[in-house]
């Protein structure tokens, strides 16, 4: 096989850099709409064309955690604002009736997508380590089985597992929600980290044994270090999937384990078209996922090349 | 220190039968190497020891024991890999106090660290302890494989050609140093090999294996002098045996097909005129590469010959050894 080595011209790099650039801004552009919006007042949320350079404000953030009733404007004389956000509503001739349930949505959230991320990666680590080493009998058709689960939307399997999970007592659980995210998650996560298990050696693992290591000694020791890599660049995948989920979401969820998702469009309902309050939902709902990419984003980058840079 | 003893293994491998029926004893503070072109058995034979492979029948016994059924930690052997297998994820001191650290031995921290200083220093890695495993030469990550398998005292020690990828000097050592383990700590070893040296050196007994049997195990000496076919003369001696055929230098015993001559068998000055077509001096000792009768053969002269290519060359085959058309050593009364 050859390669071409010459070196890009300086027209290429150009159009390179103007490309890369182009594709930045395009992708870029809903995310810092809706951090900007989140800023902005309602009347300049939905100004035309839209605005630029605005004074930014926290009200979006202040509508977004709290629930505000009118009151009449000798109430509000006779009651002086406490507190800035307080003072904030008060323009409007409101005061602060309570907190919304933004901060427990976004608890469950963190809770389901989280917990099934981890149940994901757990037993599909297990069972990917199974697959790769051991005998399984009908292993093939066994891991097709898995892979057909992902062949069709998930959503298409709503109405059953709608009846199942009220038969269950399921509906509107945490435990239910993760359990669901997890069986969806499992098939993917099984085939990623089977592939990543795959390429260790298994002289490693039979070193471990001779040394005087059981077979679970030798994994947890000699395996799970060396399958970091995939384990992480897994466990984004399926929180990317759980987090953002929202189907599901909106027909198993409504007062107990609502998850931000299916929270955050209802927002707009309450007190007229709050697009800054909308915006704030989103702006936070985006932070732990950016996060959470950001700190494994070394294995991430590392587990999308994986396989493909050895021959 | 134990004996290891196997009694009628066989391995298949799908449609390849990679031993058959072999049977043979380790004993106790033996050094027994196995010789073997590849694919004849040799690493199959030691991972059956170890217990990484179980055999389609047979029975292992380590000391005594049947061990056939245990696992590997509890057949407490020690295994130099091929492939090193040094763990990736770990610098060469983790490497080698891993089996020190196993929940079978639990010993206390100063004595690991001993144990890790000591054998360190045998194999010369002592600078290189805190070093990544993968931060090291194909020679040094062999030293760490061995050496991680001499921090522990197990019932035996198996090693799978665990000099091969090392200098001249070292291996010299490292021979010397396994030799003197065997002796002080009457160890027990088996041992892979193509490495006649190592073979003749440290060898207490060989097993020459062909295509999954074990067709002769006794003394280097023995094999060498008295090998029972082809293929186990074969396996030792450098420059190989010359096979020809049995007649060329006049008459054979009943069934003899081949004559085969090793270097020390041919005596020069006497018999039949040979051409000589090449000479190699390797410094100890000269190699003439001879033609005679149109059939090539070498054999090794004296190292301040002054032969050289073109030179005639009288030879006479002394004490030969005779096999018939199947390879099998027929014996002269």
């Amino acid at each position: 096989m050859s390669y071409s080595i010459t070196e890009p011209s300086r027209a290429q790099k150009w159009m390179a850099g103007i490309l890369v650039v182009a594709y930045a801004v395009i992708t870029l552009l809903p995310l810092i709409w809706i951090i900007a919006t989140g800023f902005k007042s309602p009347s300049d949320s939905i100004a035309y064309p839209p605005k630029l350079f605005f004074t930014p404000t926290l009200e979006g953030y202040v509508n977004l955690f709290t629930t505000r009733t009118r009151q009449t404007a000798e109430f509000l004389a006779a009651n002086p604002p406490q507190t800035w956000y307080q003072e904030i509503v008060a323009k409007y001739g409101m005061v602060i009736a309570g907190p919304s349930r933004f901060g427990e949505r976004f608890l469950n959230s963190v809770i389901i997508g989280f917990g099934s991320t981890f149940l994901s990666v757990f037993l599909g680590t297990l069972a990917a380590y199974a697959f790769s080493r051991f005998k399984v009998p009908l292993k093939d058709d066994l891991l097709f089985f898995i892979l057909s689960t992902r062949m069709m939307p998930p959503i298409a399997v709503a109405i059953p597992i709608f009846l199942m999970f009220r038969q269950l007592g399921l509906s509107d659980t945490h435990l239910g929600m993760i359990l669901l995210y997890t069986a969806v998650n499992l098939s993917l996560a099984v085939w990623l980290l089977k592939g990543f298990i795959d390429e260790i050696p298994r002289e490693y693992e039979e070193a471990a044994l001779i040394d005087g290591y059981t077979r679970f000694q030798a994994f947890r020791k000699v395996v799970l270090p060396q399958a970091a890599t995939g384990i992480a660049s897994t466990a984004i995948f399926c929180l990317i999937f759980a987090w953002n989920e929202y189907a599901f979401a909106v027909l198993l969820t409504s007062g107990n384990a609502q998850t931000a998702p299916p929270f955050i469009p209802t927002i707009i309902g309450v007190g007229g078209q709050d697009w800054p309050a909308v915006a704030a939902g989103a702006t936070l709902f985006l932070l732990p996922v950016m996060v959470f990419t950001i700190l494994l984003r070394k294995h991430l980058l590392r587990g999308i090349t994986f396989g493909a840079v050895r021959k | 220190m134990a004996e290891i003893t196997l009694s009628g293994i066989t391995k298949r491998f799908g449609p390849i039968t990679a031993l058959d029926d072999v049977s043979l004893t380790v004993p106790d503070g033996a050094f027994v190497v196995l010789l073997g072109p590849t694919g004849a058995g040799k690493t199959t034979l030691l991972r059956l020891v170890s217990g990484l492979d179980q055999p389609d029948a047979g029975r292992v016994q380590i000391g005594g024991q049947d061990v056939s059924t245990a696992t590997p930690a509890q057949r407490n052997v020690a295994m130099v890999f091929q492939q090193y297998s040094l763990y990736p994820h770990l610098t060469v001191r983790q490497n080698l106090e891993f089996p020190l650290k196993s929940p079978l031995l639990r010993l206390p921290p100063e004595q690991i660290a001993r144990k890790v200083g000591e054998v360190a220093e045998v194999l010369q890695i002592t600078h290189k302890l805190d070093n990544k495993a993968t931060a090291l030469s194909g020679g040094e990550m062999q030293r760490v494989s061995i050496g991680r398998a001499l921090v522990r005292n197990p019932a035996a020690y198996l090693m799978d050609e665990p000099l091969s990828s090392l200098d001249a000097k070292l291996r010299a050592d490292l021979r010397i140093e396994l030799k003197r383990i065997q002796h002080d700590m009457g160890a027990t070893f088996l041992y892979v090999t193509h490495d006649q040296i190592e073979a003749m050196t440290m060898a207490t007994h060989v097993g020459v294996l062909d295509h999954g049997r074990l067709v002769q195990f006794g003394p280097p000496r023995q094999i060498y002098e008295d090998p029972v076919s082809i293929h186990a003369a074969s396996r030792l001696g450098q420059p190989r045996i010359n096979i020809l055929p049995a007649t060329l230098f006049g008459p054979a015993p009943a069934g003899a097909a081949h004559i085969g001559l090793r270097p020390e068998q041919i005596r020069q000055g006497e018999g039949e005129d040979s051409f000589v077509r090449r000479v190699e001096h390797l410094g100890d000792q000269t190699r003439l590469h001879l033609s005679f009768h149109n059939h090539d053969l070498i054999t090794v002269t004296d190292a301040h010959t002054g032969l050289k290519s073109g030179d005639i060359v009288r030879i006479r085959p002394e004490k030969p050894l005779y096999f018939d058309a199947s390879g099998a050593r027929i014996h002269q009364e």
